[in-house]
């Protein structure tokens, strides 16, 4: 029973595309997340504070970042658009690499509380980018269903993939990322990663874009 | 405070014959078995405080009676040392003595602070421990409290020692000795926290760092402690795992001044079972590591994995 779609339906390599997106930042969420722990701890330590400041600001920007992702799913869903939300990701990691140190030091002298001070500068740190890469899970969706019958299993692959990215990038950092590289190499070929994956998304969004338009 | 595994088998082997010798005497007692007398977990670890015949220990561990004595004291004699790394801390004063402002980071037991404030009265002592618990067990079994002389900052080391600087703090002895269930916190033991240490030195001061010999590890902080301060004394003994890092920003003093000041402090340390002039062989500041492993700093510390 195929309703007619407003959207023309997308080819099945983006679908592959979106899956492979999901799971990159997937991984890349989980993967800063854990460096954050190291980031803060010169400035704020190793307290229990600062693992439950780092999560709660990962858990409240994904939360924000899906409500916002799932409302602009609403107006015209395409690849293309898919694409900008990895790029300003890449583009908002940024202060995180160049002005971290500054930032942390600032919040260190004013901010005497360890439990606050490091909720400050996760939140400073770590929320923008977060909040956009949440949008991604829910547009992936949208992007990927186009019979409402399969949307739940559409939902589910989607987490599944997209999750197995954050088990395997809290691993791959945990374990040997930290033991070659440097905590802002780490940061840095993440941001060139978002990047990558939001320019190949835009590529091939917009030739979609142009190529149903011809024959008709 | 913290002793490594390598000396744990050899600390047990006294209270083993100790229980054999009671078995044997006819006198069936719990007198040289080791027991916990109390144990709580805290935001950090599990705390366990354990004796035998001789001696009272606090431990970090999650499986009973394993894992490694964070402290010792012996129940008769509160001054003994039991441990050779408390002696070889104690070493330092070789290097410079006198201190007037201490910080240690770390309480456990309290062996360190107990030894300070006994040698040094009119010494301000200051303690960075960022378990209460800890702080809570070794005033209730340790006979650890504070006083006008010493106070204890209830936080993470490294902000007590940056705030300290930013305040244009002055010590005349750092005392590192903070452990967790396996070793050393990873962001105490990098080269931006030693900058952080060196500050708080001003132009004499010392630190004393209390680290292991064993691991991968040891060439790698060698190499920052070199980075930070050039040159510093190492004290090692072969019947211990631990290995005492004495740095200073000022010239080390030559052997012959070492000798002198041995010969000068005497018998002072006789009553913590330690001889100056026994400790001086252990005393060295030879390049004894491998100069190509990477300095550990805030953005780079494999702390974890090369520990093992």
């Amino acid at each position: 029973m195929p309703a007619k779609s407003p959207t023309p339906v997308a080819p099945r390599h983006h679908n592959t595309l979106v899956l492979c997106l999901a799971f990159i930042s997937g991984f890349i969420i989980m993967a800063i997340e854990l460096l954050g722990g190291r980031i803060l701890a010169p400035y704020f330590g190793s307290s229990i504070y600062v693992w439950g400041s780092i999560i709660t600001v990962f858990m409240l920007s994904l939360s924000l970042g899906y409500l916002a992702g799932g409302h602009l799913s609403l107006h015209q869903p395409r690849l293309s658009r898919y694409g900008t939300f990895y790029i300003a990701a890449a583009v908002l990691l940024l202060p995180l690499i160049f002005f971290g140190n500054e930032i942390m030091e600032a919040l260190f002298l004013r901010m005497q509380d360890p439990r606050y001070g490091s909720l400050l500068v996760s939140m400073l740190l770590f929320f923008l980018p977060t909040a956009v890469m949440g949008m991604i899970a829910p547009y992936s969706v949208r992007l990927l269903v186009v019979e409402h019958e399969r949307s739940g299993q559409i939902a589910g692959l989607l987490y599944f993939i997209s999750t197995l990215g954050s088990a395997f990038g809290t691993l791959a950092t945990s374990f040997y990322l930290v033991l070659w590289f440097e905590v802002n190499q780490i940061l840095l070929t993440m941001a060139v990663a978002l990047l990558l994956a939001g320019a190949l998304a835009l590529v091939v969004g917009r030739k979609a874009a142009i190529t149903p338009a011809l024959p008709s | 405070m913290k002793t490594p595994a390598l000396t744990t088998k050899s600390r047990l082997a006294p209270a083993l014959w100790l229980l054999l010798l009671c078995c044997s005497a006819g006198t069936v007692q719990a007198q040289g078995q080791l027991r916990t007398i109390h144990q709580e977990r805290s935001l950090y670890r599990n705390i366990l405080v354990t004796e035998d015949g001789s001696r009272r220990c606090m431990r970090f561990t999650v499986a009973e009676l394993d894992g490694q004595n964070q402290s010792c004291r012996f129940l008769k004699d509160h001054d003994k040392l039991v441990f050779p790394y408390a002696k070889m801390v104690l070493t330092s004063l070789l290097v410079q003595d006198h201190p007037k402002r201490i910080l240690i980071v770390g309480l456990g037991g309290g062996t360190l602070v107990h030894t300070y404030s006994t040698l040094f009265p009119q010494a301000n002592i200051i303690i960075a421990e960022i378990d209460a618990a800890v702080v809570k067990v070794a005033h209730t079994y340790f006979d650890f409290t504070a006083t006008n002389k010493i106070s204890v900052a209830e936080e993470d080391g490294r902000l007590y020692v940056k705030r300290a600087g930013l305040r244009g703090e002055k010590f005349d002895l750092v005392i590192l000795d903070a452990f967790n269930g396996d070793y050393i916190p990873e962001h105490l033991m990098t080269a931006e926290f030693f900058e952080e240490v060196k500050k708080l030195l001003g132009d004499s001061g010392m630190v004393v760092a209390n680290t292991f010999s064993g691991s991968r590890l040891y060439s790698a902080e060698s190499q920052t402690y070199a980075k930070v301060f050039g040159k510093f004394f190492n004290i090692r003994m072969n019947t211990s795992g631990n290995r005492i890092i004495v740095a200073t920003p000022q010239a080390l003093p030559d052997a012959a001044t070492l000798k002198q000041r041995a010969a000068a402090l005497g018998d002072r340390l006789a009553g913590f079972d330690v001889s100056l002039d026994e400790m001086l062989q252990y005393i060295h500041a030879d390049t004894d590591w491998d100069t190509k492993e990477r300095v550990i700093t805030d953005q780079y510390s494999p702390v974890n994995q090369l520990n093992n």
